[in-house]
């Protein structure tokens, strides 16, 4: 643990231009706990305004190889671009490979494109639990665009949804067909489209299911739809339109702000989880709970009487313990 | 979890893929995040490196020996902290120039076992 002040003057370092900063709070934030509460309260006045784009598909539907073109076609437009690749952490040894940079070549070593590959380390939804924090550094040092791309997707993780500004949810021809692209979840989040490999063989089939499905939604939830090769750099001019267009149409009609409120919802409600749950488990491993299971296993008590006794305490002893020491904000896990 | 990272670049110019993937794939198993950028110029190595925080350095060197000098002194400029260790053809003269440099070097027939047991006590995991 390095301390609040330590905190405070890395982000000082890292908002002044420092990248070797902006990279270590990254990793603050991935290690989460104390260091990682302090890091959310020194970017609090830090400002920043940035735009935050989603990439999600399946595993092999060409997202790394699409962010990296359209990371090149945003450059063109003489854009700095901050990009957070997401990739699974074993379930077994938390181990992960992080790929996503090999599809990133072309921007190694570029000044102006800032990398970091994030490992899901056991967080569901596709994405990581540090990916929110790491995108308000880089909001705080000034990057204005920043990608985040999920893990390989199926139909149910969807947190990039509530995280990012755009949603890209990239598919192949040949993929699914109009009974695929009706279902609930996915299909449902994008705001944009992205045929990729469109060189394929089965394009027109999957635009016309695409095309049916999006007919059938509410006039103001039609995504469009994009065609790309991104390994060759074909459609990109036509996704990057794409996308300054949901931009400008979700800030007019106010969805912007809407989604930017559902968002602290969300986040608001993933971080207090986890600290009930990390005060659940300390009250569980305690006295408390030791006398819960016991009365439990002797048949002393039923166990749905047992959760809500444990529930009760929790929440008594957790209020008390705020009240005490007065200041509830310095009651961390 | 360690959540320890390695960042694994090939420096030589051959395709070979094998090595490092092998040595990736072991490295992962044994509960690294092991961050693969592919082939890199050597200020590219270092840009990576500091990007991404990583822990630890693994080059594939596939023979090159004057690219990979180049890439281990850029590092040991830029971040003179972080250890690292390489593996490929490294012929005898250019592994005794590289250690001389602070590097860990496991030529051809080095056993994935011992190359985790290096990642654990580079990254202080033991």
């Amino acid at each position: 643990m390095a301390g609040d002040n330590a905190v405070a003057a890395l982000v000082a370092e890292a908002v002044g231009g420092s990248r070797s900063a902006l990279a270590r709070l990254i990793s603050t934030a991935e290690r989460g706990g104390d260091d990682a509460a302090a890091l959310e309260a020194a970017l609090l006045p830090c400002g920043g305004n940035s735009y935050s784009i989603g990439i999600t598909g399946a595993p092999g539907a060409g997202k790394s190889t699409l962010a990296s073109a359209l990371t090149t076609e945003l450059q063109a437009g003489g854009e700095r671009v901050a990009l957070l690749a997401v990739d699974p952490s074993s379930p077994l040894t938390r181990g992960a490979i992080l790929g996503d940079r090999v599809r990133l070549q072309p921007h190694l070593g570029n000044p102006d494109v800032f990398i970091r590959s994030m490992a899901s380390r056991g967080h569901l939804g596709g994405l990581a639990m540090a990916t929110c924090t790491a995108r308000r550094v880089l909001e705080a040092c000034g990057w204005p665009l920043v990608l985040i791309e999920t893990v390989g997707v199926g139909q149910a993780e969807l947190d990039v949804a509530g995280a990012t500004d755009t949603v890209l949810v990239v598919l192949n021809p040949g993929w699914g067909d109009e009974m695929q692209a009706n279902k609930a979840g996915l299909m449902e989040i994008a705001d944009i489209f992205v045929i990729n490999k469109a060189d394929r063989a089965g394009l027109e089939a999957t635009r016309r299911d695409l095309e049916a499905a999006i007919a059938a939604n509410a006039p103001e939830r039609r995504p469009a739809i994009v065609e790309t090769v991104a390994t060759e750099g074909t459609g990109l001019d036509a996704l990057r339109a794409a996308i300054a267009a949901h931009r400008e149409q979700a800030k007019a009609s106010g969805e912007l702000e809407r989604r930017r409120r559902v968002r602290a919802v969300t986040e608001l409600r993933d971080l207090a989880r986890a600290r009930l749950e990390l005060a659940l488990e300390g009250q569980l491993a305690g006295p408390a709970g030791e006398a819960l299971a016991g009365a439990v296993t002797r048949r002393e008590l039923d166990i749905d009487s047992a959760a809500r006794r444990l529930v009760a305490d929790l929440l008594n002893s957790d209020s008390q313990r705020g009240a005490s020491r007065g200041d509830p904000e310095q009651d961390t896990p | 979890m360690s959540g320890k990272r390695i960042l694994m670049a090939k420096t030589g110019l051959d395709g070979h893929w094998r090595g490092p993937t092998i040595v990736a794939r072991a490295l992962r198993d044994a509960g690294f995040e092991v961050i693969m950028i592919g082939m890199a110029r050597p200020e590219e190595v270092v840009q990576a490196s500091i990007d991404e925080d990583v822990d630890l350095v693994g080059l594939n060197i596939g023979g090159h020996v004057d690219v990979a000098v180049r890439a281990v002194t850029a590092l040991n400029d830029e971040r003179p902290d972080l250890p690292i260790f390489c593996g490929g053809v490294v012929p005898p003269h250019a592994k005794r120039r590289l250690e001389a440099l602070g590097v860990e070097v496991y030529p051809p027939g080095s056993q994935l076992p011992d190359i985790v047991g290096a990642a654990r006590r580079l990254t202080g995991l033991d």
